[in-house]
């Protein structure tokens, strides 16, 4: 028997549940207890505790998500470190639904004591909320899936890398950008463990293990004489990966006027070439406003997709639930049910899917106990479904959840969270060379800037980190002061090809803001580079006086 | 044992500081117990009670520090995070910036706290939703709207003496009212530190009388409009401009960096009208009297009729530029003036009533450019009337372009940001020239 199991079962409680030390900060003593997970039998007491206090207490269903949060984030600037930061958070959240109404409450005192206390809470509040009135909660079936587990198919959990690795990683990758001429340099690794264990009524006890990381720098140039400064921020993209995204790797890389990457990133590469292009970026003209074709690599491209697809297909927005804060959406069940709305052109098909490798948003069960999986949501441009949770499935005709349910912590209330929305690529062979070669005045737009739409989704303005000015085929150097705007449905009419598999890669959020109190969760969209005919573009350029 | 008393924080500290063993060590404590509903549809549709408390340990040797958090505490894990810190500080590169920590100091109380705030359950939650939602379904709309009240506390103490404590509590509201046809939306969202000055059903009325004016919204040319801005449009645009850092106006990154090098430090940056300050015992919006960085909390000008007064330097950088350490703002209040909303209608020839703002984003952080939209009321104004409902506009402009522009300012009130929910106490105000560059068909 472990100490920590023997301190529970003593019955000292909460004092005696012991958690791991953060995994591998790079001392051996500590390391060893790191990697140590609670005891799956002791979360299912606990979880027991609660599900049992809830029915007691008149709830009809009850789901409790006890959480282990790890995180660990490394910054520096130029030669230095900035911040060494690691967390720890345990705890449990509790949701039932009594008199036909949700109630949710949450704690951080782990004993049998706590689960029965909070679970009576959660009933109390949804008794009093009950009150009001409204339709009572239709949860789809969701069969009990037994004791099962799902981690991460990480090769290095990057906990287990020693600081000093990581320290010296980044401080070697600003050296480089400083001796190219960077005027500063910002570089930070964040890495993020979700240990979740869930359990309900329904009879699932689901025990999962969720890593993610995300690398990155933003180098300054600053012309002090000018009076004008330029930052562009490194190619990586967050991920769903261990520690071993950070080992290059030649078969993961697109070449082009700068090299993009696609599971395996290398900083020290990209770093160098961000350098050069953050000196040429300075110098770049300033655009011309107008209509221009617009050839939108992967690194860009999932923001649009985000913004102008992921959250208008969000269900609770069509329905109405997010109108007080993100809005509702432009994509209303009229439009679904006639079958027939054309979204995009042929060349659009948007899947959702919460199993691909690599992305943020890839789990075996979402936080309502539903077994994750893929669907398409606009197929050959037409709008053919949403993103759906156990309360809202029945009203789109569904007999079981999307499994779109997310939490990010213990202590938030899980609802309706975006899955993977991905653009699939083109299924006739098409490089980006020869999407180029055809677009006479265009511009090709790498990474992704600046970003906003409005509260249902209809109109869009997007930066960029890169814009390259193309004429007559080829492109004709770098351009500054760009953004695009556009209506969401004719932006989507006007993409009129994508790239082939070859070019796809992931892009992604490590902190998509959502719902009151908000709530961050990560999500990744992927997309082959795609061509948008005759899109607005303006200047961006302002003086103060 | 969300909430802790100052007496009850200072011995969980010291408990904690006890373990220490390395050069410096500082320890932080922070709780919040508080609660939500959510409402759409004119329904509950989530609500919670929720409490956490936390613990931050910082360990430094000599130039070397770290810092590790956890949210258990019996003594092991007191122990577990303290030595946490002190194994990642010692792994932990040199930082040429690190100052060492305070030693005692002595802050004023704050007035942050509010008895009757701290005593909200879920029952009286659910009146102040009650009332919101008798004056929608009255009025045959429907409400989505978001109830949060929380009590907050924190506490510092670190291995040279320092102390500090401050508790305080904030409750927010916030209703938008649409109607089954989706052509009209409203909104209203109020912010207090006392639960008793928060009047949920005239807040939802105002949200109701906006939803029912904006119908029939017609389709205006983008271009140069003189605007009003009511405090909550005007809040959320200008929160973007709201950190005046010398250190990134002297590396030439910032809207306060000066052409050829330096800060605009006592330069005329925005029309004499403007003046924005801090001051933490402001009746209608007050903050804590300290900061985590040690530093006091004062009443402090950051432009004083325009003229940039105050930059904050760290304690790194203020030692660097030969300085006094000044802290940046905890809460920001701009003066008004005394031109009423309905005066401000009435000397308008042609303009754009602004009721809130939305998804507003960084375009260029040199000239401060921000892009975002219209939403939840926006009307044509001629000849000192208003006219019609307009479609909304995405705008492209900047608060410090913007407020070389002011014609007129009304009388602060505390508004909220609806992306961030931070507080400010914001004037209504009239400018001319503001930037729409499009049209949006969103309602």
């Amino acid at each position: 028997m472990k100490r920590r199991d023997f301190l529970y079962l003593s019955g000292i409680g909460a004092t005696a549940l012991m958690l791991p030390g953060l995994p591998s900060l790079g001392n051996p003593v500590d390391q060893a207890a790191a990697l140590e997970y609670v005891d799956v039998k002791i979360k299912k007491e606990l979880a027991d505790a609660a599900l049992n206090t809830a029915k007691a207490k008149g709830a009809s269903y009850a789901d409790v998500r006890i959480g282990r949060y790890f995180n660990q984030a490394i910054i520096t600037r130029e030669n230095r470190v900035q911040n060494i930061g690691s967390g720890e958070s345990y705890g449990v959240g509790i949701r039932v639904i009594a008199n036909g109404c949700w109630g949710f409450a949450a704690t951080n005192l782990m004993t049998k004591e706590g689960m029965a206390a909070t679970a009576a809470k959660a009933v109390a509040v949804a008794k009093a909320n009950a009150k009001i009135g409204g339709k009572p909660v239709e949860l789809a079936p969701q069969k009990g899936y037994g004791e099962v587990s799902w981690k991460t198919p990480i090769e290095k959990n990057a906990f287990e890398v020693p600081i000093k690795e990581k320290v010296d990683l980044l401080l070697n990758a600003n050296g480089i950008a400083t001796a190219a001429g960077a005027s500063f340099v910002n570089s930070s690794i964040f890495a993020v463990n979700e240990q979740k264990y869930f359990a309900s009524t329904d009879g699932s006890y689901i025990d999962q293990d969720i890593h993610r990381i995300y690398p990155n720098f933003t180098i300054s140039k600053v012309d002090r004489e000018l009076g004008v400064f330029e930052t562009i921020r490194g190619s990586s993209s967050p991920k769903g990966l261990g520690y071993e995204y950070l080992t290059p790797s030649d078969s993961e890389k697109v070449t082009g006027v700068v090299t993009r990457y696609k599971n395996r990133y290398d900083l020290l590469e990209d770093i160098k070439q961000m350098s050069r292009v953050a000196s040429e970026k300075v110098m770049a003209k300033s655009v011309e406003p107008g209509k221009y074709d617009l050839v939108l690599d992967p690194s860009h491209l999932w923001l649009t997709i985000h913004e102008s697809v992921g959250h208008p297909t969000e269900l609770d927005r069509v329905l109405g639930y997010e109108a007080n804060f993100a809005g509702t959406s432009f994509l209303t069940l009229d439009k679904w049910r006639s079958k027939n709305f054309h979204f995009g052109s042929e060349h659009v098909n948007i899947v959702g899917d919460k199993l691909q490798y690599g992305s943020l948003g890839a789990v075996g069960y979402d936080d309502e106990g539903v077994k994750c999986g893929k669907w398409d949501i606009i197929k050959d441009g037409v709008l053919v479904n949403y993103q759906a949770i156990r309360d809202q499935a029945h009203i789109i005709g569904l007999n079981a959840s999307q499994g779109c349910c997310y939490a990010q912590s213990w202590s938030d209330v899980q609802f309706q969270r975006m899955p993977n929305v991905s653009l699939q690529p083109g299924k006739t062979p098409l490089s980006v060379d020869e999407m180029i070669k055809n677009v006479k005045k265009g511009i090709y737009i790498i990474g992704d800037g600046s970003f906003s739409i409005d509260q249902q989704r209809y109109n869009f303005q997007f930066g960029g980190q890169m814009f390259y000015e193309i004429k007559d085929g080829k492109i004709a150097g770098m351009l500054n002061d760009v953004a695009y705007q556009a209506n969401t449905q004719e932006f989507w009419n006007s993409c009129v090809a994508v790239c082939d598999e070859k070019d796809y890669r992931l892009g992604g959020s490590f902190n998509d803001g959502k719902g009151q109190p908000s709530q961050s969760s990560a999500v990744s969209h992927g997309s082959s580079t795609a061509r948008f005919n005759g899109v607005n573009v303006i200047n961006t350029k302002r003086k103060i006086g | 044992m969300p909430i802790l008393s100052k007496e009850e924080a200072q011995a969980l500290l010291k408990k904690v500081l006890s373990y220490s063993k390395a050069e410096e060590c500082e320890a932080s404590l922070f709780g919040s117990e508080g609660g939500n509903i959510r409402y759409a549809l004119n329904a509950v549709s989530t609500a919670g009670d929720i409490s956490t408390t936390g613990l931050s340990v910082t360990s430094a040797y000599g130039k070397k520090s770290a810092s590790a958090n956890i949210d258990e505490f019996d003594d092991a894990a007191l122990e577990r995070v303290v030595r946490r810190s002190e194994e990642l500080a010692q792994l932990a590169p040199e930082n040429p910036e690190r100052e060492e920590m305070p030693g005692p100091a002595t802050f004023k109380e704050a007035i942050t706290y509010n008895p009757k705030t701290a005593a909200m359950t879920p029952d009286t939650r659910a009146d102040l939703v009650a009332k919101s939602l008798d004056v929608t379904k009255k009025a045959g709309l429907s409400a989505a709207g978001f109830l949060e009240n929380s009590t907050t506390f924190s506490a510092v103490m670190n291995s040279k003496g320092f102390f500090a404590y401050n508790k305080g509590t904030n409750v927010i509201f916030s209703v938008t009212t649409r109607n089954d046809a989706g052509t009209a939306s409203g909104y209203a969202a109020r912010g207090f530190t006392d639960v008793s000055k928060l009047d949920t059903e005239s807040a939802t009325r105002i949200a109701t009388m906006k939803a029912n004016a904006s119908i029939g919204a017609r389709a205006l040319e983008p271009g140069k409009y003189t605007v009003i801005l009511e405090p909550v449009a005007a809040t959320y645009l200008l929160e973007n401009m709201f950190r005046f850092d010398a250190r990134s106006a002297d590396e030439g990154r910032s809207f306060l960096s000066k052409k050829g090098g330096g800060t605009r430090l006592g330069e005329q940056l925005m029309d004499e009208k403007v003046t924005i300050y801090s001051d933490p015992f402001d009746p209608d919006l007050p903050a804590s009297t300290w900061g985590r960085d040690g530093l006091p909390r004062e009443k402090t000008v950051w432009i004083d009729k325009g003229v940039v007064k105050t930059l904050s330097y760290n304690r790194y950088y203020a030692k660097k530029k030969g300085v006094a350490p000044q802290a940046g703002p905890e809460n920001i209040i701009m003066m008004g003036g005394n031109t009423s909303l309905e005066e401000m209608i009435k000397s308008t020839e042609k303009g754009i009533l602004v009721s809130r703002l939305w998804y507003i984003r960084m375009v260029d952080p040199q000239v401060l450019l921000l892009t975002g939209l219209t939403r939840d009321g926006t009307f044509y104004i001629e000849n000192g009337e208003i006219k019609f409902p307009v479609k909304n506009f995405r705008f492209n402009e900047s608060p410090v372009i913007m407020l070389n522009n002011l014609e007129a300012l009304g009388k602060p009130e505390r508004s909220i940001s609806v992306e961030s929910y931070r507080s400010y106490m914001i004037p209504p105000m009239k400018v001319r020239d503001f930037t729409f560059s499009s049209l949006s068909d969103a309602v």
